[in-house]
């Protein structure tokens, strides 16, 4: 039966991640994040959560305990944001490549100098190359539902890789919604115990982490690019799988939203991609033949579902995002998709960096610049004062 | 220059006014700590152009921000290692670091050890108020046992680290403790340390009572300063009565936190080991050259 408990995406999250029954959490606290956690501390207090809390002294140590916890075939869970996922960045390598499949939640926020606590997502993609399933929501609900599936995929046996699942700081982290959440037998019979291919254990001795030499290395790299693409297949299938058993969707590589019958097709990420769908709405009530594809993967990268958008629509991208020197990381993404392929024309705005609000209007006013022609290849929107 | 005789005077000059207010809570030790290290700077008349601050994360190492001089407000734990960096590049300026027992005993710990060990030219001002404060309230690796914090709700069974002990044991050539309650040692103590070449470490006791205080049962700033007098005890006092007191008394003190001045001592500091050694290196080079002319 279902129940509806209405929180914080923090405490949300902290709920979901209790409900997959983690062996281990290992964090350390960093606003916006520390509620997520505090969330956790508060069940095992409560005799729901009955795995080990640990308390480190850095997040290079939170990742770190969960990598060793992980190892022994366990179930691990953290959670962090900006500075503290940029000091974990060495582990965060160390995780994918020792195919560990940890699950985090990483409440995007800026990332400092100048200290500002608000949104954008800058932290979370310059973790691109890490070889962590990057997965980016926009409801509470779908970061409850999210945070379950992340485990499935992450420990299949084909998988075997780290997830992260990154929300906007306090738009989501610190927002009530309400949201469904389903009985506890109901989550066990979706997502059964981590059966690792290996693993540490006394038995069976074995090596993580050993010297390895160029041509095997090169293997392992090759073989962790497969796992990222099986997921491509993975991910859709799993999403459908939740949708038959607990009856919600949020889309799997993307989520379509109107896409039928279109023109453009706007992609965003995140809560800005929630923002669009009112946006869209008041478009095609203007007559404009627009819709959403709402990017929800970052690693692996829905190219060829991208592409296939192209083919009847020009693209238009929201990122809040930046990587200086060249543009918005889903962007350059998208752009690397469509190349020597398709024949759409693509516009990308960078917005909402530092935590500036990005409302529906907002993305109205740059949906319509594109369309009427008037839009660089690339823009700022709203920088003022430069 | 004009002379300063009033806390307002003092403020005049060395806040910044268009940063106020400040962040701080109602009875947080942080402004405490902060004036007496104004006095200090102005007892010693050091110039504030000269005077360089630099600080990590956490209510502490918002100081910097209120101070009219330069500062570099860093990341997490690191301010040490920032502070390295800008006496490295200009030996001349004094550089201090604000400090919290968060960000400089826990994930700073590694650079507090080693700028200590190699004695580098810095006074770094720990703020030690048991708790992480701007986060809301996680246990600190300085908190007393059987601590309240939003991580020890049932009490802290960690033992407390001492770092003016570590300090000590490293061999920085300055360290001192003084609970924000003592109005001059604490002054004093700053003044000395800034003088001092070489690393000093001052740990101030300074209550937290919205994050330590309310779950300690210390809200009362009143009594929050009354456990600072009941629960501290001065260096010679804990000496004399660990040497020639009574059991009893010595089972009376043996769980209190010591205060004063630790070490006091004058170890060549690492840049002044560093300019003799290119001296000596100049001058080997120069006979070679000699000897092959």
């Amino acid at each position: 039966m279902n129940q509806v408990m209405i929180d914080t995406g923090n405490y949300i999250a902290a709920k979901a991640a209790v409900m997959c029954k983690p062996d281990v959490v290992a964090a350390y606290p960093i606003t916006p994040q520390t509620t997520l956690v505090e969330g956790i501390a508060n069940y095992q207090g409560k005799g729901e959560f009955k795995g080990e809390y640990i308390c480190v002294e850095s997040e290079h140590s939170a990742m770190a305990a969960c990598i060793g916890a992980s190892a022994t075939g366990v179930r691990t869970f953290t959670g962090t944001s900006s500075h503290g996922l940029l000091l974990m960045h060495e582990m965060l390598h160390w995780a994918a490549l020792a195919r560990l499949p940890v699950v985090m939640c990483n409440i995007n926020r800026v990332v400092g100098p100048g200290w500002n606590i608000w949104t954008d997502e800058n932290d979370s993609i310059s973790q691109r190359d890490t070889g962590w399933i990057q997965f980016y929501c926009s409801s509470n609900q779908e970061i409850f539902d999210t945070i379950i599936q992340a485990f499935k995929i992450g420990e299949h046996q084909k998988v075997s890789l780290p997830v992260m699942i990154s929300y906007n700081a306090f738009i989501l982290s610190h927002t009530s919604m309400p949201v469904y959440v389903p009985d506890q037998k109901e989550i066990d019979a979706f997502l059964p115990k981590r059966k690792p291919l290996w693993y540490l254990d006394p038995n069976n001795p074995i090596t993580f982490g050993n010297i390895i030499l160029p041509a095997e290395y090169e293997k392992v790299r090759f073989d962790m690019q497969k796992s990222q693409y099986y997921c491509k297949k993975l991910i859709p299938e799993i999403s459908k799988e939740w949708k038959e058993k607990f009856g919600r969707f949020h889309g799997d590589l993307l989520e379509y939203y109107k896409c039928e019958n279109v023109e453009y097709i706007l992609l965003s990420m995140g809560a800005i991609g929630a923002e669009s769908k009112v946006a869209i709405d008041n478009l095609r009530k203007q007559g404009l033949k627009i819709g959403l594809a709402r990017v929800r993967t970052f690693r692996p990268f829905p190219q060829e579902e991208i592409l296939k958008l192209s083919k009847n629509a020009d693209l238009i991208i929201i990122d809040r995002n930046i990587s200086p020197g060249m543009e918005g990381a889903v962007f350059s993404e998208i752009k690397a998709s469509l190349y020597g392929k398709s024949d759409a024309k693509v516009y990308g705005y960078i917005a909402g960096l530092g935590g500036k609000d990005v409302t529906f209007g907002d993305i109205e006013k740059m949906c319509k610049k594109a369309i009427d022609g008037k839009t660089k290849h690339l823009e700022w929107y709203g920088l003022e004062g430069v | 220059m004009v002379e300063v005789k009033t806390a307002e005077e003092l403020n005049k000059k060395f806040l910044r006014e268009g940063m106020w207010p400040t962040i701080f809570c109602n009875g947080c030790g942080h402004g405490v700590v902060l004036e007496y290290t104004f006095w200090a700077l102005e007892e010693l008349g050091w110039d504030m152009d000269k005077t360089m601050f630099a600080s990590g994360i956490g209510c502490s190492s918002r100081l910097p921000g209120y101070i009219n001089a330069d500062g570099l407000h860093t990341t997490h734990g690191r301010a040490i290692a920032f502070a390295t960096g800008i006496k490295a590049a200009d030996p001349d300026f004094n550089v201090i670091v604000f400090t919290g027992d968060g960000d400089c005993a826990g994930i700073g710990g590694n650079h507090f050890i080693h700028a200590a060990r190699r004695n580098i030219d810095m006074t770094v001002i720990m703020i030690n108020n048991f708790i992480y404060g701007m986060t809301g309230g996680q246990l600190a690796p300085t908190a007393p046992l059987g601590s309240i914090a939003t991580t020890a709700p049932y009490g802290n069974i960690e033992h407390p680290f001492d770092i003016c002990e570590l300090a000590k044991a490293l061999g920085a050539n300055y360290v001192a403790r003084w609970p924000v309650s003592h109005p001059y040692q604490p002054i004093k103590s700053i003044k000395e340390g800034l003088q001092k070449k070489g690393f000093s470490l001052l740990e101030f006791l300074a209550p937290c009572p919205t994050a330590y205080g309310r779950r300690n049962k210390l809200g009362d700033i009143k009594k929050h300063w009354a456990w600072y007098d009941d629960n501290t005890i001065l260096i010679e006092d804990y000496d004399k009565i660990m040497k020639y007191g009574s059991v009893k008394e010595k089972e009376e003190v043996k769980d209190k936190m010591q205060i004063g001045v630790f070490q006091d001592i004058q170890k060549p500091g690492f840049f002044e080991l560093y300019d003799q050694l290119m001296e000596r290196l100049k001058v080997e080079e120069n006979k070679k050259r000699e000897g092959k002319k």
